[in-house]
């Protein structure tokens, strides 16, 4: 595997949501994981980013409750 | 394609995912009740169209298309201006400007310790709710999913019905939208000064252990 090419801040700022979310491809991947782990501030920015991406995933559960369930699984066992 | 679809095994799947699906449901109609009919809809049409389910493992994704379908479906049927949420894409914002992080790091709020954590950690689920609802729906449906649910790209971009590449430019600017609503209601909610809070606060507690 070549070694991860030398991107610049603005260039891994770019990319770095898509690479937060998995959807780089191999070289893409590599060239911004590479410069995050030498550049501070972008590591910051990573770690933010990160941060509240994963706060937003915890509000994407809602305790649905008993009787929600419930009515659901009456629905359910119509079918 | 799978042959036949048990009912328990839908079952099994429909209520493992009902949290999920329910904070989906949640933010796409902002309200528990509407929330709940949606859910109800969206589990019978599951069931009906249950042979287009391609994989086992492919439930997931695919029940939050039809959640998704259901939802922008019912929403366009009840829309006063059906096309006010619709050219989205057409409209000229750069994508993704506003960076919450850059404005946390503005030279004024560098006082003490770390803003962007500190923020982070005073961050309420209700704020991150609001910010949320306030999305137009297009913005909405696309942070809902990418961020809310995980899914990838590719199954939002078959969830709207759009390609790959619009999703990555609409989440972009979603995000970009959704970061500046978390900043206007941080700033109003008095979030913004906390680093210097923190800091008279460090402060204050140091003077009063040399006391």
């Amino acid at each position: 595997m070549k070694p991860a090419k030398t991107i610049g801040c603005s260039e891994a700022l770019k990319h770095l949501l898509e690479y937060l979310d998995q959807e780089l491809d191999g070289t893409k991947r590599r060239e911004v994981k590479h410069h995050i782990e030498l550049c501070r501030s972008c590591f910051s920015r990573a770690e933010f980013e990160q941060g509240l991406k994963d706060r937003l995933r915890k509000a994407g559960h809602e305790r649905a409750g008993r009787e929600f369930e419930n009515r659901i699984k009456t629905l359910l066992k119509r079918f | 394609m799978i042959e036949t679809i048990d009912r328990e095994w839908f079952e099994e799947q429909v209520t493992s995912l009902l949290d999920d699906l329910l904070g989906a449901a949640m933010r796409l109609t902002k309200n528990r009740h509407d929330a709940e009919d949606l859910m109800a809809e969206s589990v019978t049409k599951a069931w009906g169209s249950r042979e287009s389910l391609e994989a086992a493992d492919r439930f997931r994704p695919w029940i939050f298309r039809i959640l998704t379908n259901c939802f922008l479906t019912d929403c366009r049927k009840r829309a006063v201006r059906p096309t006010a949420d619709v050219p989205v894409d057409e409209v000229g914002e750069e994508e993704g400007a506003f960076s919450l992080f850059e404005e946390l790091h503005q030279p004024f709020l560098l006082w003490w310790g770390n803003p962007e954590q500190e923020f982070l950690n005073k961050l309420l689920r209700a704020d991150l709710e609001r910010a949320v609802d306030s999305l137009p729906e297009a913005y909405r449906a696309v942070v809902v999913l990418a961020d809310l649910e995980g899914l990838a790209y590719a199954e939002i971009a078959e969830s709207l019905g759009v390609p790959v590449g619009t999703v990555r430019s609409r989440l972009a600017r979603a995000r970009g939208r959704l970061q500046k609503a978390l900043w206007i209601h941080a700033q109003e909610a008095g979030l913004t000064k906390l680093a210097t809070k923190t800091h008279e606060a460090s402060h204050e507690a140091s003077e009063n252990d040399r006391v």
